[in-house]
This record gives structure tokens, C-alpha cells and sequence, in this order.
């Protein structure tokens, strides 16, 4: 059952792989303009590009050889774990990818865990008073908050806190202080939607008969949640987990852009720019794989919490 | 972002609910916007008079000017016409290909099925966001690029649904009769799956549209996106984003217009769950 589950996991992690290499490999093919020119440009600034410059591109990376030899010569790479060398840095991916994921990784592990102290406590208080004016409001609230896109709840943030109160800076890297913003800014999407979920899942389980059982056999509220409650809504919430780390990696990309906070979405979107096709391979690739193991994660969570064995 | 809200409500229909109803009304309001105000106020949104940047109101321009002396009002209506059309195409495609596929694959069973959930799978893994960019980085236009990339992004959430759905459907007694009568694929469709897919469908396409929507402001946001000078909406707060002091209400506008178009679109889709 659980190998089957992993086995499945495994071939994701190829199929992932295979699209991330065919997507490139068309990137590649439908450059607009001459490869070498925007790399040297990349590489050397549009100002100092010449047809010399170019051609040392050109000789140097082999953009002379079919696209398709490319392609398999970049599978054979990856079968290696050689992720191949950035054309416009010349470091290898790997070392630069390496690099960013940490800062990406730090904003991301403290915009989780800020969201999670806001969202599912507010969101279980909510459950347990289904229909109450605590209730109502979170609805409103986190109704409000899913309208705003996560670059213009960046841009609110980075105007009232850094810029009227000037509280928080709005840019900058290396300082604890630096990292409250583009977390916040992550964290409040992600505690919107978190919040609704562990509200249903909460109004649901006291709904229960057991939970009336409970509370009729003289139980606290306290022992109530702790004994009876959590535990039955884990399974929705982590879950649920998986699912937002999708919306945490689409809003690391554009958060990071927002504050310049040097991680794998800032790199992504410069890669894309640059057309550094061994860059967005590997960021694609890496981001991917992330998922995919994050799902098998989740599989094997989900079954320690809750083994009664809910079929995946 | 909510691609993946779709999966959490549920189906039930009896009728839309007054959340649905304030919900289509602000939809309607934003489109009659978009496309009233060429009708009524014929002014060229990419028309500068430099002389009027960052000005106030006046009968050409309703809305005032942007930093170029562009009229907000007609920049913002064709912005939003650019978004709305895009993420409407963008939807039926892909509403098309993913119940057109998740039918396939509960039809089928067997190999169609699980390769089909495996692919599905795996492009789920990859973000949206990603999938767009590196779209867009491959197709010139950017328009076309957004309603490509967007199709990639949103037919997984209707493939999984109706491939959940069809496969209970089909294992229906009513099914299984209208198959024994002799009744074809295409009236079994009809007949038995589309009543009960429809009402699903319409969710999955409103939050669909929220994430277009989304995706194409961010896009603008970080400067990828539609090129200027065509009015897109997260390109615009970008450029009056400077100027925020000196006119905070030209500012403003594309930030409530954006607002307005999730939460319609938001309201509309969950609507039966409150």
C-alpha cells in the first residue's frame, strides 16, 4: 500500500522531470533573436555586446548544434545530477541554485510558520462557534484577503508599514528585519485560505455525536480539542499542507521579485529574462521535484496521524 | 492562489445563493465598465499629453491622468477587457480539453486512465506561475503566450474533477441501463454526465478565472508580462507605484479594479458553500 504510493510518487518524479526538459527544449528552440547576442548581452551588459562577443558565446556554449542534440546531451546531464553551467554567470546551476534555495527556504519556512499561528487557530475558535460573529467575520475577512493577489498585498504592505510608518525596511537581505515583510505578505494569503479549512474541518468533527459525547460525559473544552478534535482534523489540514505549498512556491516568485530578496523565484524570473535555459531548467526542475517529494511527505504524514488508512 | 480551492467545495446546486447573485452583479458591473467605457468616454488609452500627468479629473478623462498624462479611465477599461477576454479563453480551453480528457480516462479505465492522472499529476507539480513564464518565454505574443500557458495551468482541475465524477457516474444504474438500450457515448454524456457535471464546472471555471487574473497582474507586477504601452493592470501599479504620494488615487484604481474582478469572481464560485 504505502510502496505503491511511493512507486506512484517515483513516476511523477520523472514524468516532472521529462516536462520540465521538453519545456526547455522548446524555450530553447523559439528564442526570439540571436541566442549568443542576448547571452553576451546578459553576461556583459547591452552596451559592450559586439558579433566578437557573440561568436565567443557561441563557440563556447555549442549554440551551433542542433537544438535536439542539446536536449539529449542535458537528459544524459541530468541522469548524472549535473544540472549543467549557468550561460550568464558560468558558475555551474547547481552552486547557484544551492545558493538561492536557502534564502528561499528561510522566507518560506518563516512565512509557514507565521501563517500557521495565524490562520488554523483563528480557524478552529471560528469552527468550534460555527455561526458565530467570530465566524462571520472570518469568513468576511478571509473572503477579502483571497481577492487581494499576493504582489498587491506586498505593495500594500511595503507602502502603510515601510514607507508611512517606516516600521520594517521595504528591501534588503541579512538582517532578521529584513525578512518580516515578504513573509507577512506571504503568510496572510496562505492564513485566508488555511483559516476556512480548519474551520469546516472543526465545525464537521464538533458536529460529530462523539463530540457531544464527550462534552455530555463532563469533559473541558480543552480536553475535548486536544483528545478529540485535532487529531480528526490533522488529516484535512496536512493534507491541505501539500496544496499550499504550491500557492508558497507561485508566491515566492512574485514576492521575492517585490522585496529583491535574493531566492530561487527572484533567480527564476531573471532566468527567464536572461533566457538562461540551464537556470530555468534547474529551478523548474528543483521546484518540481520539491512538490513531488512534499506529496510523498504528505502520504506518509497523513497515515501516521490518522491509520485507519484513508485510500490516497 | 486558488487553483486549488476548487477542490475543496463541494457540489450540491439548489439555485444560486445571494453570494452568487452579489458575486455575478459585480461581474457584470466590471464588465459593463470595461466595455461601456469606449462607448461613452471615446478616449485612445495610449494618448499622452504630457502637460496633464498625475492631473485630476476633467470631461476627456473621468478617472484623471497617469504620469504621462494618459487617461486612467480608458487605460484601466482596456486593461480590464485584456484580462477579462484572456481569461475567459483561457477557461473554455480549458475547460474543453480537461473534460474532454477526464471523460477519456474514466471511460477508458485501464492504461488511458493512469497515465492521463500521472500527467496531470506532474503538471500540478509544476507552478503555475512557472509554466506561464516559460510560456511565455517561448511564444512571442504575449497574449497568446497567457492563454497557452493559462490553458496548461487550469485543465488539470477539471480533468481531476471530472474524471472523479464520471468514473461514479458510470458505475450508475441509469448509466448502465441507457449503455444496455444501446444509447451511444455522446447521449451518456448528455444525458447522464453534463447535468451532473455542470454546476461542478461552473466553480472550478469561476476560481479558474480568479487565477488568470491573478497571474497576469503578478506577471505585469514583476514586468514579464503584457509589454507597455497596452494597459494591463499589475503594469500599471507598477508604473504609478512612484507616484504614489502625489497622486495615491490614480494608484488606487487599478488596485480596487483588480479587487472587485476575485472577489466577483470568488463569490460566484463558492457561493453555495455558505
Amino acid at each position: 500500500m504505502i510502496w505503491r504510493a511511493l512507486g506512484y510518487r517515483l513516476a511523477q518524479a520523472l514524468v516532472v522531470a521529462l516536462l520540465v526538459g521538453v519545456l526547455s527544449f522548446l524555450m530553447m528552440q523559439a528564442l526570439p533573436g540571436d541566442m549568443a547576442f542576448r547571452i553576451a548581452a546578459g553576461r556583459y551588459g547591452y552596451d559592450m555586446v559586439d558579433a566578437a562577443a557573440a561568436a565567443a558565446v557561441r563557440a563556447e556554449l555549442g549554440l551551433d548544434r542542433p537544438a535536439w542534440q542539446g536536449f539529449l546531451i542535458w537528459l544524459g546531464d541530468l541522469a548524472r545530477l549535473d544540472l549543467g553551467v549557468s550561460v550568464i554567470s558560468g558558475r555551474p546551476v547547481w552552486a547557484e541554485i544551492r545558493h538561492q534555495l536557502g534564502a528561499s527556504l528561510h522566507l518560506a519556512g518563516v512565512a509557514v510558520i507565521l501563517s500557521a499561528l495565524i490562520g488554523p487557530p483563528l480557524g478552529i475558535w471560528a469552527g468550534l462557534r460555527a455561526g458565530g460573529w467570530l465566524d462571520r467575520g472570518l469568513l468576511v475577512v478571509s473572503a477579502a484577503l483571497r481577492a487581494v493577489p499576493q504582489f498587491l498585498m506586498g505593495l500594500i504592505l511595503i507602502v502603510l508599514v515601510s514607507i508611512q510608518l517606516g516600521w520594517l525596511p521595504a528591501a534588503g537581505h541579512g538582517q532578521a528585519r529584513h525578512v518580516a515583510l515578504p513573509a507577512l505578505t506571504l503568510a496572510l494569503g496562505m492564513a485566508a485560505v488555511s483559516a476556512r479549512v480548519a474551520r469546516d474541518a472543526m465545525a464537521e468533527v464538533a458536529a460529530r455525536p462523539f463530540y457531544a459525547f464527550g462534552r455530555w460525559k463532563g469533559l473541558t473544552e480543552g480536553q475535548m480539542l486536544r483528545r478529540h478534535g485535532l487529531r480528526n482534523i490533522g488529516v484535512a489540514m496536512v493534507t491541505f499542507l501539500s496544496l499550499q505549498f504550491v500557492m508558497l512556491v507561485e508566491g515566492v516568485v512574485v514576492v521575492e521579485s517585490i522585496f529583491g530578496w535574493p531566492g530561487i523565484g527572484h533567480a527564476l524570473v531573471h532566468a527567464i529574462f536572461g533566457r538562461d535555459v540551464p537556470m530555468v531548467q534547474g529551478t523548474a526542475l528543483l521546484l518540481g521535484l520539491g512538490f513531488v517529494v512534499l506529496n510523498a511527505l504528505t502520504d506518509l504524514l497523513a497515515r501516521l496521524i490518522d491509520p485507519r488508512g484513508i485510500s490516497a | 492562489m486558488s487553483l486549488s480551492d476548487a477542490t475543496l467545495a463541494p457540489a450540491a446546486a439548489r439555485g444560486p445563493t445571494r453570494a452568487q447573485g452579489a458575486g455575478a452583479a459585480i461581474l457584470l458591473a466590471v464588465a459593463a465598465f470595461a466595455w461601456g467605457t469606449p462607448l461613452l468616454v471615446p478616449t485612445d488609452p495610449l494618448d499622452q499629453s504630457l502637460l496633464d500627468g498625475l492631473a485630476g479629473p476633467d470631461a476627456a478623462a473621468p478617472f484623471g491622468y497617469d504620469h504621462l498624462g494618459r487617461s486612467l479611465m480608458a487605460r484601466l477599461a482596456a486593461a480590464l477587457r485584456l484580462s477579462l477576454v484572456i481569461a475567459a479563453a483561457a477557461v473554455i480551453s480549458a475547460g474543453l480539453l480537461g473534460v474532454a480528457l477526464g471523460v477519456l480516462a474514466a471511460w477508458r479505465g485501464g492504461w488511458t486512465d493512469r497515465v492521463l492522472a500521472l500527467l496531470s499529476d506532474s503538471v500540478l507539480a509544476l507552478p503555475g506561475l512557472l509554466m506561464v513564464l516559460i510560456v511565455s518565454a517561448i511564444i512571442p505574443d504575449t497574449a497568446l503566450a497567457f492563454w497557452v500557458g493559462l490553458t496548461l495551468v487550469l485543465w488539470i482541475e477539471y480533468f481531476r474533477l471530472t474524471r472523479a465524477a464520471t468514473a461514479r457516474l458510470l458505475a450508475a444504474p441509469g448509466v448502465q441501463a441507457s449503455r444496455l438500450l444501446g444509447f451511444g457515448a455522446l447521449y451518456v454524456f448528455r444525458r447522464h454526465l453534463w447535468p451532473e457535471l455542470a454546476p461542478m464546472l461552473l466553480t472550478v471555471a469561476a476560481f479558474g478565472a480568479a487565477t488568470a487574473i491573478m497571474l497576469i497582474a503578478a506577471l505585469g507586477f514583476v514586468s514579464v508580462g503584457i509589454r507597455p504601452p497596452r494597459p494591463e493592470l499589475g503594469q500599471m501599479m507598477v508604473e504609478l507605484l512612484p507616484y504614489y504620494r502625489e497622486a495615491p488615487l490614480a494608484l488606487v484604481q487599478p488596485v480596487i479594479a483588480i479587487f472587485l474582478t476575485i472577489l466577483a469572481l470568488n463569490l460566484l464560485a463558492q457561493g453555495r458553500r455558505a
